[in-house]
């Protein structure tokens, strides 16, 4: 099969960089696979390894520092038969750890090639992730006092299923990277290599002391025996097909007429618990089974099961505009939470305001009207006074009539949960 | 008639469904996490895909991964996700990559309020990137707008190959309300125009009046090329000024002189008014109701609402100011689109109102600025 190197763009490296000899492992490797170059991207990362996407001419992608891995994910999502290979130097791998981690806790069929030359080549040879303790960058001291990270060591931890290292001038070079190309997940070749233009221009490092300070890390074996499992695109299409399709959007049809006539603003507040939020947006339904336009804003803190529940709702027969609160018509007090949230809307309310509050809340003194309700004594539980409440304020045919209530809870609950708020909301008739 | 009854998160949902949108990738954050949630619900089980990232960087680099694979592609977050995006940012627009992109604005500075409305990042959006060029921002006022707006983002994205973004807010996100969808009017789906995979083939290659280069996938039967450097058409990295200078050119040129295409507003027309009252997003539908107020009373004010802010539609705002003396813009911020205003209309009378507390601005207030300045 024919090189996959771009004739028109030959490699431009400095004299004696490893990364030209990976270079043409990758082409032998994709070209022994029997790969043809509308099968494969290249992904490149910015630095020297990210030249390479121009030396090949297959499908190609170069972006961001250390994004590489992000836009290949999403390559790969896309286009599942598509040979995916990704190539980042070892600064890559430290500005993008995040998706490095990401990747191989997914195990989506990937091969990522860390050309790891133990400095930032393109920028001046600083320190990076992988750069030696005693060696000698454009660092300064700061290297000397930050332990380098075995990335096969991290990315096993984190589940990749392949792993390997490898020197760039290796025999077994292309070998390693076709085995880690074939393996269906997520696979990564740390790749040693020399810098000259700015490594080993200080510091002394062979091919021959690659082989054997590689030779003196620990086997991976175990770590890829132990993160054997189904790619992740392939699982993911899997449970997306399992997954129940949705029905469209509820539509709801006007089936009753709204007692009212113009804007009605109405306000609950309550704690957590109370189900103020689920009332506001039955309050909505009744509106919509009305014909009426309904808007609802809730607030409650980022706590779940503590706290305070407002919901500020809207209902009205032409457009609403603002949905803020101006001049309620009904505000429903369930909790002191709640009335310490809107302390200063419930003092400025005008005796236009009709106020149900439950027994024992204290509320700020106003204009508005006020009755109290004792939900115990009607053996009506605190879950359920937010639903009573709007019961109440039905069979008073205000806001609201029992029909359109009765609509909205069909609308909303299956037919346990409607039988029961339907006793609900017979509890809650008058007396 | 019958309606539905949605937030505005999930609105956008189903707009970029109604739009072709196949791939969604995000991060959660409130007040953006309904639309994450909706898509989950809705993309895998019709064949989409929809991924969390590990972080925002890693959400927007999926879309774009997936963009050039010929996926229509969607992700949504807030303030301090944009912030990270921005990178990213600058790789769709000089790369020109479709994505629609929702920014479901909250209260900042940085992490701000979580669950309070601003609408602070309208300058951000349009600055965001490192290039200084242009992007397009649709700005939703209701429910109904973040279905029918997420469905044109999409159609500008795929049409002029370029991020677009939706400027929503926790207000209109978050707040559930009733819409008619099927009485809606969707825009037709509008898709990338395609190259000929069989001629010669320049990534980046236009010509003649064409403005957008024609597309073909990575994957697809014949090699193609994308990269976030300085590229010439042929999509590899370029030093030649007359290229660069070129290429920027047109991308400044491609949305700047097709604003009067995709030009989205609403307008409500008072007689005898001296004032316009010129705002967007959610304080749009405070503003309708003052200037409903104020009809029949001593200071009448007509009413712009601009849903595309960006590129600002100039020619749109100057002749519906032609009439006015007396502008009136209002913003969820401490002046930010007030800025293009004055910059467009010199002569007039312009009176700010911005407010930056959390709460909506209130029609009482504009009804202030309008009678008094």
């Amino acid at each position: 099969m024919d090189s996959l190197l771009n004739e028109s763009r030959p490699a431009v490296f400095c004299p004696g960089c490893s990364h030209e000899k990976v270079m043409h492992g990758v082409d032998q490797a994709l070209t022994g696979m029997g790969i043809a170059a509308e099968g494969v991207v290249i992904v490149s990362d910015i630095g020297c390894s990210g030249l390479f996407d121009v030396f090949f001419n297959t499908h190609a992608f170069h972006g961001l520092h250390g994004r590489a891995l992000t836009y290949a994910t999403g390559i790969k999502m896309a286009r599942p038969h598509l040979k995916v290979i990704v190539t980042m130097g070892d600064g890559g791998l430290g500005i993008g750890g995040a998706h490095v981690l990401s990747t191989c806790r997914r195990n989506i069929d990937l091969t990522l090639l860390v050309l790891n030359n133990f400095n930032y080549g393109m920028t001046g040879g600083q320190c990076s992730a992988t750069t030696p303790r005693e060696a000698v960058v454009g660092s300064g001291f700061l290297n000397r006092i930050e332990k380098p990270m075995d990335i096969c060591q991290v990315a096993g931890a984190a589940g990749a299923g392949y792993l390997d290292r490898v020197s760039a001038y290796d025999k077994g070079l292309v070998a390693a990277l076709k085995a880690a190309m074939a393996f269906d997940g997520f696979s990564l070749v740390d790749i040693w290599g020399i810098c000259p233009g700015r490594y080993t221009r200080r510091n002394k490092l062979t091919p021959k002391t690659i082989e054997s300070d590689l030779a003196q890390l620990p086997s991976l074996d175990d770590f890829m025996a132990r993160n054997a499992r189904v790619e992740y695109s392939r699982a993911y299409r899997q449970e997306a097909a399992r997954q129940p399709v949705v029905s469209d959007p509820i539509r709801i049809k006007a089936s009753c007429t709204s007692p009212m006539a113009g804007r009605s603003e109405i306000v609950l507040l309550g704690s957590a618990g109370q189900r103020i939020l689920t009332a506001g947006e039955l309050l909505c339904l009744s509106g919509a089974a009305a014909g009426c336009h309904a808007t609802q804003k809730n607030d409650y803190p980022i706590t779940v099961m503590r706290g305070h529940s407002v919901t500020e709702v809207i209902l009205s027969d032409t457009e609403i505009e603002y949905t803020g609160i101006e001049n309620p018509s009904s505000v429903i007090v369930l909790a002191a939470e709640g009335v310490n949230r809107r302390k200063k809307m419930l003092s400025e309310l005008s005796s236009d305001t009709h106020v149900i509050k439950a027994a024992g809340i204290e509320l700020p003194a106003c204009q508005a009207v006020i009755s109290e309700v004792d939900f115990r004594a009607r053996k009506i539980k605190a879950p359920d006074w937010a639903l009573a409440a709007l019961a109440i304020l039905a069979w008073q045919n205000k806001i609201l009539t029992v029909e359109m209530l009765k609509a909205a809870l069909k609308l909303r609950f299956n037919s346990a949960v409607y039988e029961k708020a339907l006793r609900v909301v017979e509890k809650a008739a008058p007396q | 008639m019958a309606l539905n009854l949605m937030e505005g998160n999930e609105a956008i949902g189903w707009g970029a469904m109604a739009a072709g949108c196949n791939f969604f990738a995000g991060y959660p954050i409130t007040p953006a996490t309904g639309i994450y949630n909706t898509m989950l619900k809705l993309l895998p089980p019709r064949g989409g895909v929809c991924l969390q990232g590990e972080d925002e960087i890693a959400s927007i680099g999926f879309c774009l991964g997936a963009s050039m694979a010929g996926m229509k592609t969607m992700t949504a977050t807030s303030g301090p996700g944009i912030s990270l995006y921005s990178e990213q940012i600058s790789f769709a627009i000089g790369s020109e990559i479709p994505v629609v992109i929702i920014d479901v604005q909250r209260l900042g500075p940085s992490t701000g309020s979580a669950t309070k409305g601003a609408d602070g990042d309208i300058q951000f959006l349009r600055w965001g990137s490192s290039s200084g060029l242009p992007v397009i921002v649709l700005a939703p006022v209701d429910v109904k707008d973040c279905y029918l707006l997420t469905g044109q983002a999409f159609n500008l994205a795929e049409q002029y190959r370029c991020p677009v973004f939706i400027a929503a807010n926790k207000e209109i996100s978050m707040t559930r309300e009733t819409l008619d969808l099927e009485a809606l009017d969707m825009p037709s789906i509008i898709n990338r125009q395609m190259a000929d995979s069989t001629a010669s083939f320049l990534p980046f290659g236009t010509g003649g009046k064409q403005q957008v280069p024609g597309f073909l996938p990575i994957g697809g039967d014949r090699p193609v090329r994308q990269t976030s450097s300085t590229h010439g058409a042929d999509g590899y990295i370029t030093t030649d000024p007359e290229q660069i200078a070129a290429m920027q050119a047109r991308l400044d040129a491609k949305l700047k002189t097709a604003v009067s295409e995709f030009t989205c507003f609403e307008e409500l027309n008072v007689q005898n008014a001296d004032t316009l009252v010129i705002a967007y997003g959610v304080t749009a539908r405070a503003a309708k109701a003052a200037v409903r107020r104020l009809e029949k009373s001593d200071h009448p004010a007509s009413l712009l609402i601009l849903k595309t802010l960006w590129p600002v539609p100039e020619a749109l705002i100057r002749e519906k100011a032609a009439s006015c003396q007396h502008i009136v813009m209002v913003e969820m911020n401490l002046g930010q689109y007030v800025r293009e205003l004055r910059r467009l209309l010199p002569d007039k009378k312009i009176d700010f109102l911005g407010q930056m507390n959390g709460e909506l601005i209130k029609p009482g207030q504009i009804m202030e600025v309008i009678a008094h300045g």
